[in-house]
């Protein structure tokens, strides 16, 4: 029998850390699989965020180094400056790109910096136990919002795709979802879009993935997966937002 | 048998994603638990495997293979 399917190159053969059905595998798996199809794994220098991937660095087989809380896009700009011929993207969570890192981010997209990030979003703080984050729904359950979030309060989600398509140096944004096959396949075409977009030297791109956090959100996995389904994406639609290439 | 999956016993955490979106419904858990005290998935109806390859794809822990029988159709 002849192999068909099995783990991309640029994923090392370890075990992840992850809690069981979490969607960050998933988007691991998805974005070593574009990096061995556009063959730029020896040039590729990823940056991990602080959050659940802040193992990222053992799970991928490229160079991957750590930035400061909320910080991957201010060191993604250094190192693509300072090396212009290296693939440079970033890898980080909700907590970390639309809260305490959103002044870099903007600015990052407002240069117009030649990186892509991958954005993955699961409406609260997974690592430190599903607290509320600035992407938590309008009467989302979570540790820090029990009666549900509520915008009198809290305020209102953050849609950071279009908040960014405002500004003219972010160049592809699009927001996509891993709750099924077909949603994981055009998870894969964005993110490739994105990369070839840094490739071509045509300058800052997005991918937000609306991803499932069955643990900080106290459901099961496929609970979770529904959830996504009939709840998350309602508020999040998903689609291209800003196409400039 | 035309196809069949291997999944690495030891990494994979029981979330039953791949058994939910088996089109054939050809994966269950296992009676036994491994290391970490998951029931791990296993390919139960071999003959109903057709090697589509969706079980990989909603694995988030990448403990899936598929194989094909080449000259099968």
């Amino acid at each position: 029998m002849g192999k068909m399917l099995s783990r991309p190159k640029s994923l090392k053969n370890v075990a992840l850390s992850y809690c069981p059905g979490c969607g960050h595998g998933i988007v691991h798996r998805i974005i070593a699989e574009c990096i061995d199809e556009l063959s730029i794994r020896e040039k590729t220098i990823a940056v991990a965020p602080v959050g659940c991937a802040v193992f990222a660095y053992d799970y991928f087989n490229f160079d991957v180094t750590e930035a400061p809380h909320g910080r991957p896009p201010a060191v993604a700009t250094g190192i693509k400056r300072t090396n212009p011929d290296k693939f440079v993207f970033t890898y980080q969570g909700d907590g970390d790109i639309a809260a305490i890192g959103m002044a870099e981010t903007m600015h990052a997209a407002n240069r117009g910096e030649n990186i892509s990030i991958i954005f993955v979003n699961n409406a609260n703080y997974g690592m430190t136990g599903g607290q509320m984050a600035p992407t938590t729904l309008i009467g989302q359950v979570t540790d820090t919002t029990p009666f549900g979030r509520n915008s009198k309060k809290e305020g209102y989600p953050i849609k950071l795709c279009e908040l960014l398509s405002v500004l003219e140096g972010s160049i592809y944004l699009e927001r996509v979802s891993i709750h099924n096959p077909k949603n994981i396949i055009n998870t894969r075409k964005a993110i490739k879009k994105a990369f070839q977009c840094q490739i071509d030297g045509k300058g800052f791109s997005m991918i937000e993935v609306i991803s499932n956090c069955p643990v900080g959100w106290s459901m099961s996995p496929l609970e979770s997966i529904k959830w996504v389904k009939e709840v998350f994406i309602k508020s999040f639609p998903l689609g291209v937002v800003c196409d400039k290439r | 048998m035309k196809a069949t999956i291997r999944v690495n016993s030891e990494r994979c955490k029981g979330c039953g994603l791949c058994i939910e979106f088996c089109p054939r419904q050809c994966i269950f858990f296992s009676k036994q638990f491994n290391k970490s005290g998951y029931h791990w998935a296993v390919l139960e109806k071999e003959n109903d495997c057709t090697g589509c390859g969706l079980c990989f794809m909603m694995c988030p822990d990448i403990c899936i293979e598929t194989y094909k029988n080449k000259g099968i159709r």
